[in-house]
């Protein structure tokens, strides 16, 4: 029962706290490029305006395009869920190891590739199948670094991530790994663009271009959800920390912290990527994602030779 | 020769019994389907031929997994082959039909010549043709021969499997049977093949070196990723579920080819487990590519085509079919909680309990092999992303397309008795595995009462000591309970009105069906970033009326299928050339031929005095 609690705490605080990390990044973003930028509180405006508006459903979709944003919402849920965040041993981990992880996503991505070719527009196909193409090259390097962390804590178990609280070379490299595949799956420079919707360039946009009201509000948490899911990754593997000490408050504030500090620096260093590296073309995303395979193999071989 | 008949004739060992469950399961269905298939497409007189043949295919498949006697098997093998031939041109009308049925029956004959080859060498050691027998004269045969018997086999088998680079028979015979009969070939007859690997390799022969496992597993990620590249090229929709037949063949050979690897530097459990993840999604891609072959049955029924770039907008139309491929689709791309799911999460938990238990190098190699699992597998979601998006939504791409309906009430039963299945399979996973332990068990020989994996009601746990669990149901209960919860959100809640609108087209007003993306811009990304392997060249011309009027322009772009141009062209020219030589000492003069047979007589008169 306890677990159920704690499983549940866990969602509301991902639902809660995971547009905040949007806001900041894009803050951040356009103060080091000398703008003002807008509130980091934007994402939630954001999300009670789509919230509370009217859609528009293009007349060509079936119901697989109505069905999406619930199924994406779902599946990103589930593997919030699945991680354990305060407890050394997930909530939910009878469900599913660290493997599922991979085949969650892969369901939410599965329905928002078919419902961008619902509505039968150019855009939509464009993102699908740019998405479909990005993502199978990511599961392989996902997979090394899964491998490579599993490695070291002994089992593919979902709390193996959290329960290395040593830092080794292979946890490095498969942080820096698992980074490269955070931009891709985020949509991040120089993978995809956020920020603009040109149809030579939009991945993830052009996949939600369709979308208006209450349903691009769903699929906008999801994305959010996913990168804090995927932030909160790299920095238990980079920054390990170990379960609060109930010593003093003190001690205990200083943990909260940390814990939100490191999500913070994870946060930066995708700004600092953002701004400074251009977006390559797509083709050249395949050496991109290969050059964070190959990082994963030497995370792996890392782990093998206990280092 | 009296022996043929000595000693048991059928074997009905839990392995035997598993393939005749795979084989029944999908033959059912398929055989209900076809009622509704054949009316309107063919006349009474083939319909009656269709089913003599249908039968006739079922009974020889089943004599193949239970006969335990290699001639006998050899016999019924070679039956299957031919039946199945007979299938395969079966319209034999089309030219297309012909030439399918042309390489198939050559490529399968030279698959039976290995594994005649492979039978005699080790009739030579039993001095029997049963398998126990073998099975016994096995432990004493030099590791040399072992090594030849299984190399025979190998080829023999893998023929029959579709292992790349033996796979080039596989994308033209299985399209050009009827659908029914694609099902059952795709679902169950290359099955087969995996069948008499595991009985003759790991069963009867033995493990000898680690290279066997090895070899195996190299093939296998060879054939994975070939399949899955080439499925997403193809158009036509039979053809792009029979490429995607060489993939998941692969992915059952992980399972198997670890097996042996397991077998071999003697970790016994491990190679149950491994096993049973290979038989697992050996009867899972039975039950969804049967399913899948089935509903594109369904759409060519429907339409009269099957290339998917002039269908669109048949979730409309057909909202049973679709919804059937759709889930067929989901559990190919190893979607949870579907069955797909289950069985390559096993083998990627195979192969990461392989790395924790050997040493070496090997470890790295086990490693990089279920990251290629991987990448299939998310190239398989590319895929059928493509299959299903351009074949069922957006809007219909042609005429073929606007005039489809729902299909027959019989083709519906066989359809979701088998996507029935799909969730079943997904979900009672525990019990399932339970099952497949036996027979894994029994192919190894092992008892699988002391497994070190732990199962309980609901979970399972393929680790002892430090536990890993997958659990569809629990996950099917998060993921309803939250699509719930974000229902009821989305319903209530000062719920504005929704519109429907056009599409949105840049304020171009006139979207049609030629503005969607279409099948091949799908899949150009991969073609580009799989040039290597796929050697994609474009094939332009223009029609001119006059130097200033270029009337009309076409452009094609193909890739090249490079076993074809770079082993069987050669070697069929090979062929050709010597047949062309063999010509000329056959001119059909009389008076030659006698001469012929005048030398030939002198020649033995000279041989039978001298010898």
């Amino acid at each position: 029962m306890i677990k159920i609690m704690i499983a549940i705490l866990q969602l509301v605080l991902f639902i809660a706290a995971a547009p905040i990390l949007s806001g900041l990044i894009s803050k951040i973003k356009n103060n080091i490029r000398l703008r003002k930028g807008q509130s980091i509180l934007q994402p939630y405006y954001n999300l009670a305006k789509l919230f509370f508006k009217g859609e528009v459903v293009s007349e060509t979709a079936s119901w697989i395009f109505r069905v999406t944003p619930i199924v994406v919402l779902s599946s990103t849920l589930t593997a919030a869920a699945l991680i354990p965040v305060f407890i050394s041993s997930s909530p939910m981990h009878q469900a599913g190891d660290f493997l599922v992880l991979v085949f969650i996503f892969a369901l939410g991505r599965f329905f928002m590739a078919l419902s961008a070719l619902d509505t039968g527009s150019f855009f939509g196909g464009m993102g699908s199948s740019r998405e479909m193409f990005i993502s199978s090259l990511v599961e392989p390097a996902l997979c090394m670094v899964i491998f490579s962390i599993s490695l070291q804590f002994g089992s593919t178990d979902i709390s193996a991530f959290n329960g290395i609280y040593a830092v080794s070379v292979s946890s490095i490299v498969a942080a820096i790994a698992l980074f490269l595949i955070t931009i891709a799956e985020t949509s991040r420079i120089p993978v995809d663009n956020q920020e603009t919707h040109l149809e030579l360039t939009m991945i993830h946009e052009a996949m939600v271009l369709e979308y208006s009201g209450r349903s691009l509000a769903f699929i906008e948490m999801a994305s959010y959800i996913k990168q804090m899911i995927f932030f909160f990754l790299i920095a238990q593997i980079v920054f390990p920390i170990a379960l609060p000490v109930f010593n003093s408050l003190i001690q205990l504030a200083s943990w909260i912290l940390w814990y939100l500090a490191r999500i913070i620096i994870i946060a930066i260093s995708v700004v600092l990527v953002e701004v400074s590296v251009a977006k390559m073309r797509l083709f050249r995303v395949a050496d991109f994602l290969g050059f964070a395979f190959v990082l994963g193999i030497i995370a792996v071989i890392c782990a093998m030779l206990g280092v | 020769m009296m022996n043929i008949f000595h000693k048991q004739f059928f074997l009905f060992d839990p392995l035997s019994l598993f393939f005749l469950l795979v084989i029944f399961i999908i033959s059912l269905p398929s055989a209900v389907y076809s009622f509704g298939y054949l009316k309107g497409e063919y006349s009474s007189a083939k319909i009656t031929l269709t089913w003599f043949l249908l039968s006739a295919f079922v009974l020889s498949m089943a004599f193949v997994v239970t006969v335990g006697n290699c001639l006998v098997f050899l016999v019924f093998w070679e039956i299957m082959s031919l039946v199945s031939y007979f299938l395969v041109v079966f319209d034999s009308t089309h030219e297309k039909s012909i030439k399918a049925g042309m390489i198939y029956i050559v490529m399968t004959h030279i698959g039976t010549a290995f594994l005649i080859a492979a039978f005699l060498v080790m009739y030579k050691y039993a001095n029997s043709f049963d398998f126990f027998a073998i099975k016994n004269a096995c432990q004493v045969m030099p590791a040399q021969t072992k090594n030849i018997v299984f190399l025979l086999l190998l080829i023999g088998f893998g023929t029959k499997a579709g292992i790349v680079p033996l796979h080039i028979w596989l994308p033209y015979a299985h399209p050009q049977a009827p659908s029914h009969i694609s099902s059952i070939m795709s679902g169950v007859m290359i099955k087969t093949a995996i069948y008499g690997i595991i009985r003759f390799v790991i069963f009867i022969l033995g493990i000898n070196s680690s290279w066997w496992g090895v070899l195996v597993l190299i093939l296998a990620v060879i054939t994975c990723l070939v399949g899955i590249i080439y499925s997403l090229m193809e158009r036509d929709i039979k053809r792009l579920l029979a490429y995607s037949s060489v993939e998941n063949i692969g992915i059952v050979l992980l399972g198997v080819g670890l097996a042996m690897f397991f077998i071999s530097v003697n970790l016994p459990y491990l190679a149950v487990f491994s096993l049973i993840a290979g038989l697992y999604h050996l009867i899972n891609h039975a039950i969804f590519k049967g399913l899948l072959f089935l509903c594109a049955g369904s759409v060519y029924k429907a339409t009269g085509t099957r290339d998917i770039e002039k269908l669109g907008g048949l979730i409309k139309k057909m909202p049973q079919t679709s919804a059937y491929f759709l889930l067929g689709a989901m559990a190919i791309s190893a979607l949870p909680p579907l069955n797909g799911f289950v069985s390559e999460w096993l083998t990627l938990q195979a192969f990461f309990l392989g790395v924790f238990n050997v040493t070496g190098g090997t470890r790295l190699f086990l490693g990089i092999c279920a990251a290629m699992l991987a990448l299939t597998s998310g190239l398989a979601a590319a895929c059928f992303v493509r299959a299903f998006g351009i074949t069922f939504l957006g809007k219909p791409r042609s005429h073929y397309a606007e005039g489809a309906k729902e299909v027959a009430l019989s083709m519906k039963i066989g359809m979701s008795f088998l996507s029935f299945l799909i969730i079943i399979f997904g979900l009672a996973a525990v019990k399932i595995m339970k099952l497949l332990a036996k027979v894994a068990g029994g192919a190894i020989g092992l008892d699988t009462g002391a497994m070190s994996f732990s199962l309980n009601s609901f979970v399972l746990s393929p680790q002892a000591g430090k536990d890993i669990y997958l659990s569809t149901p629990l996950l099917l209960l998060m993921l309803t309970l939250l699509g719930t919860a974000g229902f009821c959100i989305y319903m209530l809640f000062g719920r504005k009105r929704v519109i429907t609108y056009r599409t949105w087209d840049c304020g171009y007003y006139k979207l049609d069906s030629r503005n969607e993306y279409t099948a091949t811009a799908f899949s150009k990304p991969f073609r580009i970033a799989f040039s290597f392997f796929l050697m994609p060249y474009r094939r332009t011309q223009k029609i001119r009326e006059s130097f200033y009027h270029v009337k009309s322009f076409t452009y094609e772009t193909h890739t090249t299928l490079i076993f074809k141009k770079y082993i069987y062209d050669p070697a069929i020219a090979l062929v050709f050339r010597l047949a062309g030589s063999m010509k000329r000492i056959q001119p059909g003069s009389i008076h030659l031929y006698l001469g012929y047979i005048f030398v030939t007589l002198l020649l033995l008169i000279i041989f039978m005095h001298r010898f």
